[in-house]
């Protein structure tokens, strides 16, 4: 193996320490809090450190080993289900030369790791896991360093397996290099990562850590906490966004058995009780008994889409260049809809709170701990110090759900009841009418053919609500706006680009000679929205990629080929090659009611790279559209777990479908009333694929690729695009539901 | 006092007999498997088994449950020593959040107990009242297929073992 510390690395080590040679990190609460200033991050003139290293550069907000050999790696990120935990480990094991099980992995928790802001936008990988990967290739380094001297052998010499170094006859583990004292190093800019070449750890498909103890029944969700003395609380949310409270005679309800306490502080209405069982049934006595006066404060859903052309909009020029040469070719155009989606967790969101001397302790399945933990001391009139926020898993999010909402509902209530730990579980109804939504967008595109049958101009709108409301400030919690001096929402903002908000992946990663994209930004949100798994680019990759299909059909060409034709990205071509040939593109015999369709993007134009294709089935009948198969071939830069990519993709296929397919929150003029999985269907076992393939492009050597998200964006074209090869009918609004579908076949 | 045959032992339980049995094997027996996800009976996070047959545990008054005997993920076995189903779901890698998963295995069990030779049609039409949200659909399956195959060639090597996943 290449062992051998660099020799900058290695004297610089020996220079922070005062000239002793230590390596060890006391496992004290020791995240960027306990730095010294300074430590923050680099200077302005200082290079780039890698991935969360840059914010936070010390090694030992990272990686520590004690004297006893153990090794704990520290990560600002959660797990989702989204395997982070386990690809973390590996990049940890691989360049720290351990085995994985010896790591322990410590994610999301302000006392103790770095602040990595949100586990969002398939940053992890690229932000987390990056910084986790040279931080231990770092200590590796300095770990050999010190093993040389006390070994008297020369670094190269040195050889590791599984924290042993050994050399000149001898060897001493990770454990003794370390014992009794301290290293607080800050990163170096180049760490030297071992080859991939090499890799035993990388690129493997290790079984995810989490997995045994979820099928097995041991705890493995914050809904399984179950802490000395935990009491239950429940809330009475308002029966639409709009009600207020006129009156509340709780009398009878605090008197059901095991009642501890009704909370009411203006529409904001919780109940605690001993058991579980008895906080629902006592919050369902409290919903009975409130009063509540409604408004009409909604849209009218049939003119949804109006009112979204219409509303007050900021117009961001992202791309305007060249000119539009009107009339000189074939001009095509056309709008698409997106209505408001759920997140939908299976598992409606759980907290669990404590308040003791003063000091708030929250448990909880937020995507960021810290922006939460600023929001809640807000809400409670408290110092962030008082404060603390560990993330447990939940039940999946995908994006910004009630998670942050019911860790303020449970701190609230653990205000009222100090001492004892409060969990409290939102019911389904909760979740669906509260949750923030995927906001509705509308899209319109232009395009021109030249007398090659390419696109000589292209011009691209949406408009489109915030996709990021979450927490930050104690009015972006939903109790914070329920209370009786309620707090305002942080003003909602249109994002930047590349990542961007509604307009995230609006700007085709194809080549146009001319070409103009415009968002319209719209900061008036009748209901309460957020960031639902990859924001606009579910909307802009449906848009797009469904247009690049009208602008093949325009053009008579074949839609692959008419892809590639404007594409000059290589790593684009490749997996939009891979996708054509293991789906067998070219040689696709149709059948009766079935057709082929087509996707590609590269989500953020900056992450994973992923090309669609599948097969679908068109009941003309019913208006039923069928997904046969599906073959994805994805670039996630390196591969850290093959396996784990594959899920992600693979789920992503079947949740965007569902999306694509059935899902649309409705809603009258004063309520929600896709209240239940009757009201809002997702898709069931009868509905899925009879296959789907997942082909991935290895790139050793390049950085990580975010990837869990790509699927979403892709999914909804290539499933329009099939439908319209089937049938002929194109279908621009979603959901592609039987009714609508039936529709288009009948026109 | 109400005494409950769970995973083949004797539970004395102190709760109301109206209670959902869910929140007895939470809340009473402190067990993990068995989640709360609608309480409406549309979702299938609470399937347990009752006398042989997967119910919705959210929806199942402790009253109606008698003295038949209920089987939750907990008796299919342990991380240490998991049994064939978790086996199956641990080598498939079937989960993402996983929040679905113990669930899916006990409406999967209640189908292998009956029909240890399904069909993937069978599979797919039994398994179509519970949900998944993170899109873990042919994974679960594909675990739902290897446990039916590996109970099918272990009768096979040794015909006069007991069937059952």
């Amino acid at each position: 193996m290449r062992s051998a510390a660099p020799e900058g690395l290695t004297r610089r080590a020996v220079l922070a320490a005062g000239g002793s040679l230590v390596v060890a990190f006391s496992l004290r609460p020791h995240g960027v809090d306990a730095q010294e200033p300074g430590a923050q991050g680099p200077k302005s003139d200082a290079p780039k450190l890698p991935g969360s290293l840059d914010k936070t550069p010390m090694l030992d907000s990272w990686i520590r080993i004690d004297a006893d050999g153990k090794i704990t790696v520290l990560s600002g990120k959660a797990e989702l289900g989204q395997g982070i935990k386990t690809a973390l480990i590996q990049v940890a094991a691989e360049e720290l030369v351990v085995r994985p099980e010896r790591i322990t992995l410590i994610t999301a928790d302000t006392q103790r790791t770095a602040d990595e802001g949100y586990t969002a936008g398939s940053h992890s990988m690229q932000d987390s896991a990056t910084a986790i990967r040279n931080a231990a290739a770092q200590v590796r380094a300095i770990l050999l360093g010190i093993a040389a001297q006390k070994l008297g052998a020369a670094p190269e010499t040195l050889k590791v397996d599984d924290g042993v170094v050994s050399g000149g006859g001898k060897s001493l583990r990770y454990g003794e290099l370390v014992s009794g004292q301290d290293l607080h190093v800050k990163a170096a800019p180049n760490s030297p990562l071992r080859d991939p070449a090499s890799h035993t750890v990388m690129g493997q498909d290790l079984q995810r850590i989490d997995i045994p103890a979820k099928v097995t029944g041991g705890v493995a969700y914050v809904q399984d906490l179950r802490l000395p003395g935990m009491v239950h609380g429940r809330i009475v949310r308002p029966p639409s966004p709009g009600a207020a409270l006129t009156a509340l005679d709780s009398a009878a309800a605090e008197k059901m058995p095991g009642v501890l306490k009704v909370v009411r502080d203006g529409r904001f209405i919780g109940v605690i009780a001993q058991r579980e069982w008895q906080a629902i049934t006592a919050s369902k006595a409290l919903a009975r008994a409130a009063r509540w006066q409604e408004r009409e404060t909604l849209p009218v859903q049939a003119d949804l889409y109006k009112t979204v052309r219409s509303a007050p909009a900021k117009d961001i020029v992202l791309v305007d260049r060249g000119s539009a040469p009107e009339g000189q070719g074939k001009t095509v155009s056309a709008e698409y809809l997106r209505p408001y989606q759920l997140h939908a967790s299976i598992g409606p969101s759980c907290a669990v709170a404590q308040l003791v001397d003063g000091n708030y302790t929250v448990w909880t399945h937020s995507q960021g701990v810290f922006p939460l933990r600023k929001a809640v001391a807000e809400l409670l009139g408290q110092a962030q110090d008082k404060v603390r926020c560990i993330h447990v898993e939940g039940s999946g999010c995908y994006g910004h759900n009630a998670a942050d909402d019911v860790a303020a509902d449970a701190a609230l209530l653990a205000r009222a009841l100090p001492g004892h730990p409060v969990r409290v579980q939102w019911m389904r109804e909760d979740e669906h009418m509260w949750e923030p939504y995927g906001p509705p967008m509308v899209s319109a595109a232009r395009a021109t053919l030249d007398a090659n049958g390419s696109i000589a101009s292209w011009q691209y709108e949406v408009w489109s609500n915030t996709h990021n409301a979450r927490p930050g400030k104690a009015g972006d919690l939903l109790a914070g706006q329920h209370l009786a001096q309620a707090f305002q929402p942080s003003p909602p903002q249109p994002g930047n680009q590349p990542d961007g908000l509604g307009d995230r992946n609006s700007i085709p990663l194809y080549t146009f000679p001319n070409e103009k994209v415009v968002y319209h930004f719209l900061p008036e949100m009748p209901l309460r929205v957020s960031a639902l798994r990859s924001l606009g680019a579910y909307m802009n990759v449906f848009s797009l990629e469904s247009f690049m299909d009208e602008m093949a059909r325009a053009a008579g060409a074949d839609p692959v080929a008419f892809r590639l034709k404007h594409l000059a990205d290589n790593r684009a071509r490749d997996v939009i090659n891979l996708a054509a040939e293991q789906f067998g593109w070219s040689s696709f015999q149709r059948r009766a009611g079935r057709g082929r369709g087509f996707a590609f993007a590269r989500y953020k134009n900056q992450a994973g790279y992923l090309a669609l294709a599948c097969e679908v089935e068109v009941r003309r009948d019913t208006g039923e559209v069928k997904l046969v198969r599906v073959v994805a071939a994805a670039d996630s830069g390196e591969v850290v777990n093959p396996d784990g990519i594959r899920n992600q993709i693979e789920g992503g296929i079947l949740q965007s479908s569902s999306w694509t397919l059935s899902e649309e929150v409705t809603f009258d003029q004063t309520r929600i009333t896709s209240r239940d999985w009757g009201g809002y269907p997702i898709l069931r076992f009868p509905q899925v694929p009879e296959r789907i393939e997942v082909h991935i492009v290895p790139r050793p050597g390049q950085p990580f690729l975010g990837t869990g998200e790509v699927a979403q964006g892709p999914t909804p074209a290539m499933i329009a695009n099939a439908v319209a090869d089937a049938t002929g009918a194109r279908l621009r609004q979603l959901p592609l539901s039987r009714e609508r579908v039936r529709k288009a076949l009948e026109a | 006092m109400i005494v409950l045959n769970l995973n083949g032992r004797q539970q004395v339980v102190d709760a109301d007999a109206s209670t959902p049995l869910l929140y007895v094997l939470r809340d009473d027996l402190q067990l993990n498997g068995a989640k709360f996800g609608c309480g409406l009976g549309q979702c299938g996070a609470c399937t347990v088994m009752v006398g042989g047959t997967a119910v919705l545990s959210c929806i199942t008054p402790l009253s109606v449950v008698g003295t038949r005997p209920v089987k939750t993920v907990e008796g299919l076995g342990s991380a240490d020593k998991p049994g064939v189903l978790q086996s199956a779901f641990i080598a498939e890698q079937a989960a993402q959040c996983g929040y679905c998963i113990a669930g899916m295995m006990m409406r999967a069990q209640a189908l292998l107990e009956k029909n240890p030779n399904p069909s993937d049609a069978d599979i797919r039409q039994h398994m179509s009242i519970n949900l998944c949200r993170c899109g873990t659909h042919m994974r679960i399956l594909r675990a739902v297929r290897r446990a039916a195959d590996s109970i099918k060639s272990a009768s096979t090597e040794h015909p006069n073992a007991q069937r059952g996943a």
